[in-house]
């Protein structure tokens, strides 16, 4: 037995002298390769207003509950119309801040007077669920002021957002960390 | 008052009802903005900013330190007990806490998105947590399962009454993770889908959340953990195939003590996950070995059939796998509808027809992911031949081994058949310089 020890132990001591040249040499190529695709900043995922067509997705498919989606509220591009489409229901019985009135299932949307004719909305993020009624009415007849965007004061960041992967649309994509919005610009989308 | 408002509906009923007229008009406001005479300031739009820069760092620094920290509990150490702590810790910090994201079974499809596709560049914390387990592999082995692993510590903190799974049955369905491992790096490679991340199944137990489905088949996994080992690991895991090619030339290796080795087998029988092998050093009868021979043969002459029986799979299932690309799904189901196959329209084909989008770009895109995947598939089925051809190989040697020794390959080092030798002694490191060639049974 003793002098079989000697060659089989070369002879593994070979094998795994070469799986670990030949792990390195891979490690070491794959290395090379991402090196220069490599980024030290982060992506973040983030949904681009002009793609989205309000479809609910967002609401019910994110890992988190409620969804790491809102509604946020350009308030420059808004008219600030005091019949807002994306506030009241189409068929509103009356144009006040009924229950019975509103788009929005939860109550998020906060309607104040300002001066005549002018009304002001504002979304409280704690109560909005990201479901995108109001981004509809609002795309459908107003100046599309109100968009859903990726709170990253709630996203988790996955590496395959869930989300994204049933978007119709294809409207959420990875943006850098640093310009993780993708906000709406007065006269522009 | 009443005025404006008709005249607004008024406009608002030309300006007509369509989401193609929406997207142009957000160019053009149909409301122009207010000028308030009350000098009312417009709020601003809260943009919480995300907080990966600091957790990137945590992360990397903690991936390390519980690398190193479980290369030296297990084979410094040798403590089933410190491993289990780390095990412990690891559940909480990359489990719980950090919700299993991002984690180097799901980077395999980051870094092989950044190698096929030059418009993604890969974060370096996906990258880090890609390579620092490799590399911890090289060194000393598969401690990155043993005890850093969020997946793996949940199920190996279930191992109640293993039952051990033969080991032709054990490689028979360890050919999962091989399914797996392909399939995942062709969908990420065209883009397609993150099939790692999708069907995680520890994920909705680590967010507290997820479908039904998934939920339900995280606590299928546990379940039947308690007497199959690991399943995830063993038969699923595609980055456990990654460190199953290079832990056997690992630098430094979880070892059995062979001082005192009195065969009781009592390592062999505890090991959960089939790594423990017996010695065997009878003598092969004449007529054996020329059976082996004639089977050894055999297999090396079906091995470049089986490749060509995967390759020729690939090739036919390649129009089947395109569909998985949703551009793919997408301009079936346009065509679908233009022929009047398929009655009604999707979310998707709504919002592409209302767009206006080019149907002459989209087949372009299209024709380029299946030309991908025409060429991608049958390397993936002949990578399963191979792979198929190389575990048949594998199964007709017949290696003499005088010691009980650990398959490295197997092996995800939890530290168990330490404890269960009942020479063992808490906490005492095994000579380095001892090998098994040096001890005499």
């Amino acid at each position: 037995m003793a002098e079989d020890a000697g060659p089989a132990s070369d002879r593994r001591g070979f094998f795994h002298g070469a799986i670990r040249g030949l792990a390195l040499l891979a490690g070491g190529g794959v290395l090379g390769l991402l090196a220069g695709r490599t980024q030290a900043r982060q992506n973040v995922w983030q949904i681009d207003p002009d793609k989205c067509m309000m479809c609910g997705r967002c609401a019910v498919e994110c890992v988190i509950e409620p969804s790491a989606v809102k509604c946020v509220h350009s308030h420059a591009i808004c008219g600030y119309c005091e019949l807002c489409t994306g506030f009241f229901e189409p068929d509103a019985p009356t144009l006040d801040e009924g229950a019975e009135n509103q788009l929005c299932p939860t109550g998020a949307i906060k309607r104040s007077f300002i001066e005549p004719p002018y009304y002001e909305y504002s979304v409280e993020a704690d109560l909005c669920i990201g479901c995108g009624k109001c981004v509809a009415g609002c795309a459908a007849f107003g100046n599309g002021s109100m968009y859903l965007q990726i709170r990253h004061d709630r996203c988790v960041n996955c590496n395959d957002c869930a989300i994204a992967r049933v978007c119709p649309t294809g409207a959420i994509r990875r943006v850098p960390a640093d310009e993780p919005y993708l906000l709406k610009k007065v006269n522009g989308p | 008052m009443t005025l404006a408002l008709g005249q607004r509906v008024a406009r608002l009923a030309g300006l007509g009802l369509g989401l193609g007229l929406a997207a142009s008009a957000w160019a053009a406001q149909r409301f122009p903005p207010p000028q308030f005479e009350t000098g009312h300031t417009l709020p601003a739009t809260t943009t919480p900013p995300p907080d990966v820069f600091w957790h990137d760092a945590l992360d990397m620094t903690v991936l390390a330190a519980a690398l190193g920290l479980a290369a030296w509990l297990v084979l410094r150490r040798r403590s089933r007990k410190a491993v289990l702590g780390l095990v412990v810790f690891s559940l909480v910090y990359f489990g719980f806490w950090r919700q299993g994201c991002v984690c180097p079974i799901g980077a395999i499809q980051n870094v092989t998105l950044a190698l096929s596709d030059p418009g993604y560049a890969l974060p370096l914390v996906v990258g880090a947590f890609f390579l620092l387990p490799l590399l911890a592999t090289i060194l000393f082995g598969r401690v990155f399962c043993a005890g850093v692993c969020p997946l793996g510590a949940i199920q190996d903190l279930v191992v109640l009454k293993p039952v051990t799974v033969p080991r032709w049955l054990d490689d028979a369905l360890s050919m999962g993770a091989y399914l797996y491992l392909g399939g995942a790096v062709l969908l990420a490679a065209t883009g397609s889908a993150w099939i790692i991340c999708q069907f995680d199944p520890f994920v909705g137990l680590f967010r507290m959340s997820g479908t039904a489905v998934m939920l339900g088949l995280g606590a299928l996994f546990l379940l039947a953990g308690v007497f199959l080992a690991r399943p995830y690991c063993r038969w699923l895991c595609p980055y456990g195939v990654l460190m199953s090619w290079i832990a056997p030339g690992a630098l430094w290796q979880a070892k059995l003590d062979p001082v005192g080795c009195t065969r009781c087998e009592l390592c062999r029988d505890g090991c959960p996950v089939n790594a423990i092998e017996a010695p065997d050093t009878a003598a092969v009868a004449a007529t054996d070995r020329r059976q082996d021979r004639r089977r050894m043969a055999t297999l090396l002459l079906i091995a470049p059939l089986l490749v060509a029986l995967g390759l020729g799979m690939g090739a036919w299932l390649a129009p089947t796998m395109a569909r998985a690309d949703e551009r793919v799904r997408l301009s079936d189901r346009l065509v679908a509808e233009d022929m009047q196959w398929v009655q009604g329209r999707t979310d998707a084909t709504q919002a592409f027809r209302s767009r206006g989008e080019s149907r002459v770009v989209l087949e372009a895109e299209v024709r380029a992911v299946k030309a991908s995947f025409a060429w991608g598939t049958p390397i993936f089925g002949g990578f399963i031949g191979l792979v198929l051809a190389g575990k048949l190989i594998q199964h007709a040697r017949r290696p003499r081994r005088e010691l009980y020794s650990i398959e490295q390959a197997r092996c995800v080092a939890c530290a168990r058949c330490f404890a269960l030798c009942p020479h063992h002694r808490q906490g005492e490191a095994m000579p380095v310089a001892l090998t098994h060639e040096e001890v005499p049974i």
